[in-house]
């Protein structure tokens, strides 16, 4: 069935199933691997894209709910080599191990942080329960969403 | 595999050390058959310094988030004095690598980072060398630094690439090569931004699982839902139809290749495959320590088990000693089976190929033993280990969960049937059911203690944990320490600091106890039973720290708990708090301490990641994660049903690098979580009066808590 998707600013005509996940669109037909498998049932967020400005699980999200809407992923925030504020703030905090989480956090907070420009951090805490770091760099990722809420225009940049 | 010869040819000019005998390395590099396995053992590490002054060093050492490339090429560029950035390590391949046993055990940086800094330095020294002989002077006076030899008498300098370009130079590692002491360090001993960070944040690294290679197909693999069960029939219906599908079964192995993951998903509800469950009651969770401390192995234990680790240790005469202690106590702990959840689950691309010598497998695969995998799939499909190449991209992560190559031969299998690269993934489902456990456990604990504090006897009979960490490093005059291997219904192996967690919690729970019906402070307690120097420091050191000695406010409990292993000190204090959340009462960290000694500090905030790191697992094992098993099947295999920490679970945390320059570097992976689940405990114990002993200690919050095992 052809689908039109609207990926990081380029606009994709897709024939593909509609109950596809838009998780295994993104990855196996779209090249887009930074998006990535961990728990296929919206448990720890690995998988999150951002529909519009919302962070959607894109393991649970079927290809055909994200049609026509503008979706950015991982790949979608750097601009012409300059990396988005929370992804820099990521690497001045050293905010990974394996790195395996550490898109779907980037994000989850690009999207909290859109929803709430200076989050406190009992309010970081409660936007990024739903993601999982299992090396548990939970603290440093705290911090890079403190450090990229203060490094303005965080909340805005990287809008489609 | 690569013979040493091709692999030299391969490299060019330039100058190559390599860690090996100078015997061994003659004859391999002369025209005779391929290195063994056997031989390439012995050979280390390799590095190699080309034209253009790049360092390229090669280790069989893979990353798996713990920080070891940072760490590994630090000690590099600290002896051959280069900057970091001028160093690419090629890691875990088996074609590329020399052998290497795994990086698991924390022995990255005791034995690859020290093989690598002789490498390095006996480099340097031949890069001196060759300076001098350029400039027709003694070598005496030369230095090295930024990638060049300077004489410092005239101001002249000479790069390294330019020493060593046009010519192959090969040398062995010297002995007596002069390390740099770890207080001279200028790269070591700092805090090196992550190598590859900037791949991580952007999401361009490929992990296993981002890997494409041309044709490919996707996997599945058909499951039983019980352990143990046989394919009695299999019959690939309307699947085998679909366009483009292959379906393969070959004795209980029975899989799909897809041309996009969804489509094998879907082939896999159409195919119809008929199990023969075993026969016979399976021990559940509900019964499983009684039956580990009935079904003991006899025969490994008489013997002592895993290579004699399991040998029971006796000191003096444990029980006179017990018979004549002042206090006795006798109390039993017990751990769960417990998961990794590795983020990246199980994966594998396999891809053959056919040459003038016949087949050859390529895998790429996140595993932490490439060349066990390697021999893994060349004794599953015949071939010689040789014809098998095993990669390794950073992966992950894996905290011992990924020792074996289950999905590799998988993979494997698949791409043969199809005849096309096949990408295998696990599910998280999967992952959950088919892999391997931390080995579920029963500890016994009877000890005595003297008026004055002071432990008389010690009887520790640990079943099916394991034997790691099991032997007190209080001095105890007399002891007798086992650990029994019991028939485990599940499959059980590695586990980040394997049975050393479970063996702190019950020891370290023991003391807290004993401090209390002794009515001693359980710091001085410990304190008094302590004669390793390092071990008494890191124990006041995060008292200091965390204020041990002050009351805690009130409904908190403070706790601690403390060891020695795998070459590190470590000392953990807590505070635990009881909240409320989801309508259930439950114990929360709120604040922790962790000071820790494994010799100099090589990477000082890399340390504080994997310290914290850990801290933050121990959570996850210390109160809430259990696998729920019966009749042969798993019945939390979701991350819905099987707690991990999460944010919210996070306490305050501060760690004490205790940087002892004049010990030898030790690893860091593992040691930290094992003070988390006693010093909890002591700390729940404090704020309520109910004192757990079994492992995890709050699953459905307080009233959950148990005080007394079952199985006894």
């Amino acid at each position: 069935m052809p689908i039109e998707l609207d990926v990081n600013g380029r606009h994709h005509h897709l024939d593909v199933e509609p109950s596809r996940t838009l998780l295994s669109v993104l990855r196996d037909h779209l090249a887009l691997t930074g998006t990535k498998y961990g728990c296929g049932e919206g448990q720890c967020g690995a998988c999150t894209v951002l529909v519009g400005d919302h962070a959607v699980r894109s393991c649970s999200t079927p290809v055909s709910a994200a049609a026509g809407l503008a979706i950015t992923t991982i790949e979608g925030l750097e601009r012409e080599g300059r990396l988005h504020p929370v992804q820099q703030a990521f690497l001045d905090e050293g905010a990974m191990q394996c790195g395996y989480c550490t898109p779907g956090m980037i994000i989850a907070a690009v999207s909290l942080l859109r929803a709430n420009a200076s989050p406190n951090e009992q309010q970081i805490v409660a936007g990024m329960q739903g993601n999982v770091c299992r090396c548990g760099t939970y603290p440093r990722i705290v911090s890079a969403v403190q450090r990229a809420a203060a490094s303005r225009p965080a909340a805005t940049e990287g809008r489609q | 595999m690569t013979t040493r010869r091709e692999f030299l040819e391969r490299l060019g000019a330039g100058l190559v050390v390599t860690l090996v005998s100078r015997d061994l390395f003659a004859q391999t590099t002369s025209h005779q058959p391929p290195a063994t396995s056997h031989q390439s053992e012995q050979i280390g590490a390799w590095l190699h310094i080309g034209g253009d002054g790049h360092v390229t060093v090669y280790t069989g050492k893979v990353e798996f988030g713990q920080g070891i490339r940072t760490s590994l090429a630090q000690e590099v560029a600290e002896e051959l004095r280069v900057p970091v950035s001028s160093i690419q390590m090629i890691m875990g391949d088996t074609e590329l690598t020399p052998f290497d046993m795994g990086t698991f055990g924390s022995l990255s940086t005791p034995q690859m980072g020290s093989k690598l800094r002789k490498v390095s330095a006996t480099a340097r020294e031949l890069l001196i060398a060759l300076a001098a002989q350029h400039w027709g002077i003694a070598p005496a006076g030369l230095t090295a630094s930024d990638g060049h030899v300077h004489d410092p008498k005239s101001g002249r300098t000479i790069g390294f690439g330019e020493l060593t370009a046009g010519r192959q130079l090969v040398e062995t590692v010297r002995d007596d090569a002069e390390l740099t002491e770890p207080t001279s360090w200028r790269v070591a001993g700092t805090s090196v931004p992550k190598v590859g960070a900037r791949e991580l944040v952007t999401g361009r690294h490929a992990y296993t699982s981002d890997i494409v290679r041309p044709g490919m197909l996707f996997g599945k693999v058909i499951r039983p839902t019980m352990y143990g069960s046989k394919l009695a029939d299999f019959d690939g219906g309307s699947a085998a139809t679909i366009k483009r599908v292959v379906v393969t079964r070959d004795g209980d192995f029975a899989g799909i290749a897809a041309p996009d993951a969804d489509m094998a998903t879907r082939a896999l509800a159409a195919v119809r495959a008929t199990w023969t469950s075993p026969n016979g009651a399976q021990p559940g969770s509900s019964d499983i320590f009684t039956y580990l401390r009935t079904n003991i192995l006899k025969a490994i234990d008489e013997r002592g088990g895993e290579g004699g680790r399991g040998r029971p240790t006796v000191k003096g005469d444990v029980d006179a000693a017990l018979a004549g202690a002042t206090k006795r106590l006798t109390r039993t702990y017990t751990v769960a089976y417990i998961a990794h959840v590795p983020l990246e689950p199980r994966a594998a691309v396999a891809e053959w190929s056919r040459d003038a010598q016949g087949d050859k497998l390529t895998v790429w695969t996140g595993t932490q033993r490439p060349f066990a995998v390697r021999d893994e799939l060349a004794r599953a499909f015949g071939l010689a280990p040789e014809r098998v190449r095993v990669i390794v991209p950073d992966t992950g992560s894996g905290y011992g969960g990924k020792h074996t190559g289950e999905c590799a031969v998988e993979a494997a299998r698949l791409a043969r049937a199809a005849r096309k690269p096949v990408k295998l993934v696990w599910t998280r489902e999967e992952e959950f059911r088919w892999a391997y456990f931390r080995p579920g456990g029963v500890i016994d604990v009877d000890a005595g203690v003297h008026e004055d504090g002071k432990l008389v006897g010690w009887k520790f009979d640990n079943y099916n944990s394991g034997p790691a960490g099991i032997e007190p490093w209080y001095a105890i005059p007399n002891q007798r320490v086992v650990h029994h291997p019991s028939d485990s219904p599940l499959r059980q192996g590695s586990y980040r600091g394997l049975a050393a967690t479970a063996n702190h919690f019950a020891r370290e729970t023991h003391m807290s106890e004993l401090a209390s019906i002794l009515t001693m402070d359980a710091l001085q307690f410990r304190l008094k039973n302590i004669e390793d120097p390092r071990l008494h420091d890191v124990f006041t050191a995060a008292a200091e720290r965390f204020g041990w000695g002050k009351p805690a406010p009130a409904g908190h409990g403070y706790g601690m708990g403390g060891g020695f292993e795998k070459g590190g000190y470590f000392a953990t204090f807590t505070e635990v708090a009881l909240e409320t959340r989801g309508g259930v009462r439950e114990p929360r960290v709120v604040r922790a301490v962790t000071a820790f000694d494994n010799g100099p500090t090589i990477n000082p905030d890399g340390l504080r990641n994997q310290i914290v790191g850990a801290m933050i697992q121990g959570i996850g094992g210390a109160l809430f994660e259990a696998i729920d098993f019966d009749h042969g099947v798993v019945r939390n295999a979701h991350l819905a049903q099987y707690r991990v920490p999460r944010f919210s679970d996070v306490p305050k945390i501060d760690v004490v690098l205790m940087d002892r320059k004049d010990k030898p570097a030790m690893g860091a992976g593992e040691t930290p979580i094992m003070g988390m689940a006693p010093a909890i405990g002591a700390a729940i114990y404090e704020a309520t009066g109910i004192r757990p002993r079994s492992l995890p200690m709050a699953r459905h919050g307080l009233q959950s808590v148990s005080e007394v095992p079952t199985g006894r």
